[in-house]
């Protein structure tokens, strides 16, 4: 479904991708799990359009994406749920729902917004707060439920986990595993790799801007390599 | 009594205008967290573009039309050859570039346009009238009422339509809103145009009291970002509240004190603001914004 081949972006004159070569099939939760710095984030935001690619390809679903501006991409399949939530502050829960499905127009969107209060239940109880004022937690949902409403075929997640109590993250962890009876793809990309691992069905490993080992979620876990630098054992 | 009356009527003609020289400030600041110091020109152009037209033999709305529009791809020339090429930039060297357009637009309006000083007819005569014992001009009322109708016209805007959403959404968190399928780059240049149209109109219903030249745009963007600064950079209520209110004490200092120490009034303001209370009557937390 997405397939990226020898990913290649800066900051400025600094290059923070060396070459990104990975995978993810239809159907499937994939995570990338590496340390602070390694370039996760980089990769997601290139995958989304907003940060220039300076090499390699992009191909989703078929297509190029490549050159394709970040503003089409959600109507292409593509939604993200980025780091740090990025949530509207201002406006209030259901608003961030709705802009989630800016690009549509149509009776779904109502459906849509059912099905993510079933989901998460608690922004029906807050919907028409700012969402500004939930807890970390829920703001996490949020941003989660808002790029559902995008109707993704593939969803990217941007360190869901982070900074979030134990209770919280298993929450989270749950709810990614629940994606996948909803046909949605998820590309995870985490540095709890450990959480990760436990719900994808594979991943790879990225250090400094480089992947550098791949395999079935169960074959990593038990990799003495990914347990020594990546789960503390 | 009917002095007050007086000094109010005025504070409100001229508020109205700050506050909508104001209102182009946020609007642009919202969507690029830039402080456009050419605003001003917007509000210069559309009087010097309008007398230009009306010179020329044009009837007057059509001149203003003209003036509204040219105004309005000069915004977006303005956003599109300064403020994007320099994107990712600190905000103090956008603020310097907006500060140098300004001079450019200065400079080439007196090459193309002269240095005179113009004044446009007023919109329905100059019969004064007279209101509790003040006595008004019909142009105050325009000035007042176009104001009104430009804050109610935006107010719609962005509560009832898509595109005012998108705008909202643009200013609230730029980077979420492209995730979520809004083209950030044609928010830019619609605030920019939607700026320069703001200002252009606010000029046409001002040169009728206040005669203009090339330089007036000067002093008026420093009037409206003063009443940015008192309302709040960023909130559209607070750029109504605070252009009238600093119309509203430039009136009475020059009514009860001096016409000369009118002027220091949007100084004292920018420094009591900005020593006193950063975020203004309405502005939002600047650490929220980040
Ligand atoms: N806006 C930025 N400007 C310059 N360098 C950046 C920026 N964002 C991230 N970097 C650098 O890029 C590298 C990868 O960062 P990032 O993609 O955020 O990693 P991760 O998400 O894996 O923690 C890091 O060395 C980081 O310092
Ligand atoms: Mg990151």
């Amino acid at each position: 479904m997405l397939t990226v081949e020898g990913l290649r972006s800066r900051y400025g004159r600094i290059e923070v991708l060396h070459g990104v070569d990975l995978f993810v099939g239809s159907g499937e939760i994939v995570t990338v799990v590496g340390a602070n710095g390694a370039g996760k984030t980089t990769l997601l935001r290139c995958l989304s359009g907003v940060q220039p690619v300076s090499g390699g390809a992009i191909t989703f679903r078929g297509e190029a994406m490549t050159c394709v501006p970040a503003y089409r991409r959600v109507a292409r399949g593509l939604a993200q749920s980025p780091e740090g939530r990025q949530i509207f502050t201002n406006l209030s829960v259901e608003e961030n729902l709705r802009l989630g499905a800016f690009i549509f127009a149509d009776e779904r969107v109502e459906r849509d917004m059912a099905d993510a209060f079933a989901m998460f239940p608690i922004l029906r109880e807050k919907r028409n707060q700012l969402a500004g004022g939930l807890s970390g937690g829920q703001q996490q949902m949020l941003a989660i439920a808002r790029a559902l409403m995008g109707r993704p075929a593939c969803l990217l997640l941007d360190e869901p986990s982070m900074g979030l109590a134990p209770i919280l993250v298993a929450q989270i962890f749950e709810v990614v595993k629940a994606l996948k009876a909803l046909d949605v793809t998820v590309l995870l990309v985490e540095q709890n790799a450990f959480g990760a691992l436990s719900v994808a069905d594979r991943g790879y490993v990225m250090e400094t801007g480089r992947v550098t080992m791949g395999g079935s979620a169960d074959e990593l876990i038990a990799d003495p390599r990914v347990r020594e630098a990546y789960l503390g054992i | 009594m009917s002095d007050l009356l007086q000094f109010l009527a005025s504070g409100v003609t001229v508020g109205a205008v700050y506050a909508l020289v104001a209102l182009g400030f946020t609007i642009i600041y919202n969507a690029s967290d830039v402080v456009n110091f050419a605003q001003g020109e917007f509000v210069m152009l559309g009087g010097m573009i309008s007398v230009a037209g009306v010179a020329a033999g044009l009837p007057l709305p059509l001149a203003a039309l003209i003036a509204i529009a040219v105004t309005s791809a000069i915004g977006v020339a303005l956003n599109t050859f300064a403020i994007e090429p320099a994107r990712g930039a600190p905000v103090v060297s956008l603020i310097i570039i907006t500060i140098g357009a300004s001079i450019f637009i200065r400079g080439v309006t007196q090459i193309v346009l002269g240095k005179g000083t113009h004044r446009l007819p007023s919109f329905s005569g100059d019969e004064p009238l007279h209101v509790f014992g003040a006595t008004v001009l019909p142009q105050s009322l325009w000035v007042t009422a176009g104001a009104v109708a430009i804050f109610v016209a935006l107010w719609l805007f962005f509560t009832r339509t898509l595109t005012g959403r998108a705008v909202l959404a643009t200013s609230n968190n730029r980077l979420a809103a492209q995730l979520v399928g809004i083209n950030t780059r044609f928010v830019m240049t619609l605030s920019f145009a939607l700026s320069a149209a703001i200002g252009a109109l606010a000029g046409v219903l001002i040169t009728p009291i206040l005669p203009t030249s090339f330089e007036v745009g000067i002093s008026l963007a420093l009037k409206g970002f003063a009443a940015a600064m008192l309302g709040g950079m960023g909130s559209p209520k607070g750029a109504l509240t605070g252009g009238l209110l600093l119309g509203l004490m430039e009136a009475l200092t020059a009514g009860y004190i001096s016409s000369h120490y009118k002027d220091a009034v949007a100084f004292f303001v920018i420094l009591a603001v900005l020593f006193a209370f950063p975020r203004g009557l309405y502005g939002s937390n600047p650490t929220e914004r980040v």
